[in-house]
């Protein structure tokens, strides 16, 4: 048999119907992820139709986009930003009852961002077909998963069907190989890829990150890396699963128990790449030569090491960018007045992730006039957080601790930054306009955001690191 | 949804590369439950000014723009978030066909689900485009091609199948409903193994 790299090995075990030169495949999806603002329209779409939710044991649906990230008040209502948002959840809600699809609403102790809980759950297991409404669903392919985003109307064939059609992608082989320095994470790792290949340099391929570096990453990490394969154009990420991934599923409530969990992981233990597998075309990068990396420009493939002198704009979407988040070329984006820190989002928002920032923020203060916003990713970070004291961390430097949902990294619930903010955020992009009209937004790590919250300029997160470590 | 063969009209240009889905609809206009009513929100921030007046420099809002029903985008266009509201706004305010030398993967597939003419073009003949606007075109989905003021034609290619459904207003979903004996037959085979 030809050597199949782990893609190839997760398509072809999905293939209802092979895709022909006037047919797509018809390729089977293991698990659908739903949330309240991708799906509405599908679930009309059933209804108009008569149709049913063909597997609602596959499906699992959760609130967090338009979700406020207050808790609800003294006068038990809950502060949603407006009519449209309550509406929208309570629209998801009477869907899942209708259709007979279990929703982690505002009543679960599970509740979350989709792609921080799908895994916590252990519903994301290696070797599933993952979907979602939602780019970011690539997240889930840290588990050796092929998880992508789709559109709404896809998610009314999933629904009805379990299936979606599709064309194989092209293959993309990422090799990260090396030591990653001392305070540089998974964040700085992603930004730095996307920053090389480009925006649109993953478009039309299926990402698979592997190499020593990705080896020695852990799962949260993974995800950090997986999450943002979209930014580079790419609908899905893969890591091939290993004794990390299944030390860190074992257990979960969705996982599989007793004989049931050592056959799947007999299983799991074929899913990488073979020998001599090929790809369409591979990378390689040498992590013990990234340090603390941010995007300057005004999408994620405009990155460069925190430190950097940024090059005069040769183009116009260069000068677009320069003059929407005012850097000056011939500096480095080291030393530019903050505005705004959020730490969150399903890119950056779970417990190593907050152990991150607060590892910089203990004993410390966020800088007058700074407004910091840590927003846990789901119900179950926060109680871990809570029992940790993370938060009293958070809240004695003088950042808002808030419940679990996407906020501002979407910024449709209301959490939003105001015109000509600069904010520094562990989210995933920094498109115009994404954290608020006029919000000029900076990714950069938990630690680099942490460090920027104390300093009050963007701010490398070393010389805090190192001072906690002595 | 109905068939699309043809379609003739005058383009209109945005240069910029790497339009993302925000820039088409801004997150915050995405709490609604329907598919209509998305087009007078379409390019939001960049269309009107803060008092809700339309921007001069948005070249869509130019005289010449108006009732252009192809538009003309820099590469990349689409980037960013699965949103199908993107479509279902572009779609509303009237474009009919999007050409770009790149797409993103994400939105190219919600735009021929809608019957947005999402079409790759070579990156020359994007060029042309792009300093040219205003241009009459004739898309021809049956044939492929596109035609030019002057008469010569462009080649471009679409999944067959997208295509397919785009000439005969097939719906996908009816399609895939076809497929359920097999879906069931995939669905036990998974169970015994």
């Amino acid at each position: 048999m030809t050597a199949r790299t782990l893609f190839e090995k997760v398509w072809d075990a999905h293939v209802v119907a092979p895709e022909t030169t006037d047919t797509p495949a018809v390729l089977y999806i293991d698990l659908h992820l739903v949330h309240e603002v991708t799906s509405p329209q599908a679930f009309s779409e059933l209804r108009q139709r008569g149709l049913t939710v063909r597997r609602p044991d596959r499906t699992l649906a959760t609130l967090d986009h338009s979700t406020p990230t207050l808790p609800t008040g003294a006068d038990g209502v809950r502060p949603y930003t407006n009519a449209a948002a309550r509406a929208q959840v309570e629209q998801l809600e009477a869907n899942c009852a209708e259709f007979g699809v279990t929703l982690h609403g505002w009543d679960s102790d599970q509740r979350g961002i989709v792609h921080v809980i799908g895994p916590e759950l252990g519903a994301t297991q290696p070797g599933m077909t993952i979907v979602c409404g939602d780019s970011h669903t690539s997240t889930h392919g840290a588990f050796g998963a092929l998880a992508f985003g789709i559109g709404t109307t896809e998610v009314g064939h999933v629904l009805a069907t379990q299936c979606l059609l599709q064309r194989k992608p092209k293959t993309l082989a990422i090799h990260v190989d090396g030591k990653l320095p001392a305070g540089v994470g998974a964040k700085d790792l992603i930004l730095h890829i996307i920053g090389s290949i480009g925006v649109d340099g993953g478009t039309g391929y299926v990402l698979e990150y592997r190499g020593s570096t990705i080896e020695a990453l852990s799962m949260e990490e993974r995800m950090t890396v997986c999450n943002m394969s979209i930014e580079a154009g790419a609908r899905a990420g893969l890591i091939a699963p290993d004794e990390t991934t299944f030390a860190w599923l074992k257990g979960r409530p969705m996982a599989p128990q007793g004989a049931d969990w050592d056959a799947a992981v007999a299983r799991w233990r074929a899913l990488r790449s073979d020998e001599g597998a090929s790809y369409d075309r591979e990378v390689h990068f040498d992590a013990s030569k990234i340090g603390p990396t941010v995007t300057y420009g005004t999408h994620p493939g405009m990155a460069s090491a925190l430190s950097a002198t940024l090059p005069e704009p040769t183009n116009a979407q260069e000068r677009r960018a320069r003059d929407y988040m005012h850097y000056e070329p011939g500096q480095s984006m080291e030393g530019m007045a903050v505005d705004v820190v959020f730490v969150g989002s399903c890119t950056n928002s779970r417990l190593p992730d907050l152990r991150e920032a607060a590892s910089v923020l203990r004993g410390r203060h966020v800088a007058d006039g700074v407004r910091m916003l840590v927003v846990p990713g789901s119900e179950a970070v926060r109680r871990d957080a809570e029992r940790e004291g993370l938060h009293q961390v958070f809240l004695d430097a003088g950042a808002e601790w808030r419940v679990p949902g996407c906020s501002m990294c979407i910024a449709m619930n209301g959490d939003l930054a105001q015109p000509g903010q600069l904010v520094v955020s562990t989210s995933n992009r920094n498109f115009e306009g994404r954290q608020g009209k006029g919000a000029r937004t900076v990714l950069a790590s938990p630690a680099t955001a942490a460090a920027s919250a104390v300093a009050g300029v963007i701010a490398d997160p070393r010389v805090y690191l190192t001072e906690v470590a002595a | 949804m109905k068939p699309i063969t043809r379609l003739q009209s005058r383009t209109a240009v945005l240069t910029d590369e790497n339009i993302d889905t925000d820039r088409i609809i801004p997150a915050r206009f995405l709490t609604t439950t329907v598919r209509e009513g998305l087009g007078k929100l379409c390019f939001n921030d960049w269309r009107y000014q803060s008092d809700g007046s339309d921007n001069p420099a948005f070249p869509l809002n130019q005289p010449q723009s108006q009732g252009c029903e192809i538009l003309v985008a820099g590469r990349n266009f689409g980037c960013g978030s699965s949103r199908e509201h993107a479509p279902w706004a572009l779609l509303d305010y009237g474009i009919k066909a999007v050409l770009c030398s790149e797409i993103a993967d994400i939105f190219r597939n919600n735009a021929l689900k809608n019957g947005l003419l999402a079409i790759v073009i070579a990156e020359a003949q994007h060029r042309w485009l792009l300093d040219n606007p205003g241009v009459e075109l004739t898309i021809d989905v049956q044939a492929q091609t596109i035609t030019l003021p002057d008469g010569s034609n462009v080649a471009f290619t679409l999944e067959p199948f997208a295509r397919h459904c785009l000439l005969n207003g097939v719906d996908q979903l009816g399609f895939l409903l076809q497929h359920t004996d097999a879906i069931g037959n995939f669905e036990k085979q998974e169970k015994a193994a």
